[in-house]
């Protein structure tokens, strides 16, 4: 299990794999936001954290399509799958998550914290968003494998897997941001938002796995 | 150990490809599947597999004991594709399968020279030719003990020395016990027997012979 993990990490930071992408675009994403709002550092202050929960999700989603489609297309695949007797294989999947996260979706989380300063956030808000990000993005990521695992055969997926997941990922969202400006507005919660968003991620780590298991093995041409 | 197919149909997108297909394959035995193309050799080989549900009939793998309980435990799957990445070293590849289902009788050094692509475990898996690449999935064979393997059109792009080795491979393989079954359009220069896909699909085929 440890070497698909070494596999799937040497494989995104290796040319083609695109582990910078993902940080590019939630740069241009931040980067345009002052532009558009206008200078108004209290809205911006104040919208920051939603703003950089948005563009962490949306550049989530950026590279999902990859997660099973590049082992289609070469024939891993089958042999993960035909591997289940040995890794189960929602484990296989749930080693392929975590792999995708920590090449693609951590450096988004390291970013945070650069780019809120573009939004004139206050250091005590930025750190409580990049830990959010930090505890809510990997659910991102297994919901993430349990549509990409319903599009892997479908040539051109990538939309098809933002539309279905980006549903799904609304509470993350929600409870992500909730508790970010709990941290920094006085009367609201952190801790409860919080706890939720780390269940929410604890949740979904069985359960986008164990369902992308199964339609990665019905799925099989 | 004991391989058995009875009755075994297979369908495509609804349609029925194949049916009453039956064999029985011992250690030591080879069955090499035959064919026109579209008369279901590769299906029949994903659906040993497991890779694609049978449309009817029953097969099963007697004996495997506790290390292969199933056909999928027991089987080295080579189709079309190599499933090797590009990225990656040749050598890197192999270590990771290996890693992955277990290691087997050969190193990953070993298993390169035994396939003729010695000292060039270092390259990137991209850089190689057909023929090379065909090899290096060939080697992933080796670096893991799979009793079964189910091998679609194995020597596809390779030359006739390196046909050559490979029937050469798959007699030691089947010397030592293990069973081989390949869909191929070529001759593979093994004993093996043959199951002709199309139109004899309905008669219940030979058993294999041992080799």
């Amino acid at each position: 299990m440890w070497s698909l993990f070494a596999r799937d990490i040497r494989l995104n930071i290796r040319a083609g794999g695109g582990a910078l992408t993902g940080v590019i675009f939630f740069l241009a994403v931040i980067a345009t936001i002052p532009f558009g709002v206008g200078p108004d550092l209290k809205l911006l202050s104040r919208i920051g954290p939603a703003i950089l929960w948005i563009g962490a999700l949306l550049s989530c989603l950026l590279g999902l399509d990859r997660l099973f489609q590049a082992d289609r297309e070469d024939g891993s695949l089958d042999l993960l799958v035909l591997g289940n007797d040995r890794h189960m294989l929602a484990l296989t999947v749930l080693v392929k998550c975590l792999a995708h996260w920590a090449g693609s979706v951590l450096p988004l989380v390291v970013a945070a914290p650069l780019l809120g300063l573009f939004m004139n956030m206050e250091p005590l808000g930025i750190g409580a968003t990049a830990l959010t990000l930090l505890v809510g993005t990997p659910a991102i990521t297994f919901i993430g494998a349990a549509g990409a695992a319903v599009a892997v055969a479908l040539p051109r997926g990538g939309l098809l897997i933002s539309v279905l997941v980006l549903p799904l990922t609304i509470p993350v969202l929600i409870f992500g941001v909730s508790a970010s400006y709990g941290a920094t507005a006085d009367p609201d919660p952190f801790l409860q938002p919080f706890l939720i968003l780390a269940a929410l991620t604890l949740f979904l780590g069985v359960l986008g796995p164990a369902s992308a298991a199964l339609a990665l093995r019905h799925g099989t041409d | 150990m004991r391989l058995i197919a009875e009755d075994l149909g297979g369908e495509r997108g609804g349609e029925a490809v194949f049916s009453g297909i039956g064999f029985a394959l011992d250690p030591g035995q080879a069955l090499v599947v035959t064919g026109p193309n579209g008369s279901g050799k590769s299906t029949l080989l994903r659906i040993i597999a497991g890779l694609l549900p049978k449309a009817e009939g029953r097969l099963l793998l007697e004996n495997g004991g506790d290390d292969f309980p199933s056909v999928a435990s027991a089987c080295h799957y080579l189709g079309h594709q190599n499933a090797m990445k590009t990225a990656l070293s040749v050598a890197e590849n192999l270590r990771f399968w290996r890693d992955f289902n277990g290691r087997g009788d050969s190193g990953v050094e070993e298993a390169l020279e035994t396939v003729g692509l010695g000292g060039i475990g270092h390259l990137p898996f991209g850089y190689l030719s057909t023929g090379q690449r065909r090899r290096a999935a060939i080697a992933k064979l080796l670096v893991s003990h799979r009793p079964l393997w189910l091998l679609d059109e194995p020597t596809a792009g390779l030359d006739k020395a390196s046909e050559a080795r490979f029937a050469g491979l798959m007699t030691k393989h089947c010397v030592a016990g293990g069973m081989i079954v390949a869909a191929t359009h070529l001759p593979l220069g093994i004993e093996a027997a043959e199951l002709r896909m199309g139109e004899a699909t309905e008669r219940l085929l030979q058993q294999g012979t041992p080799s």
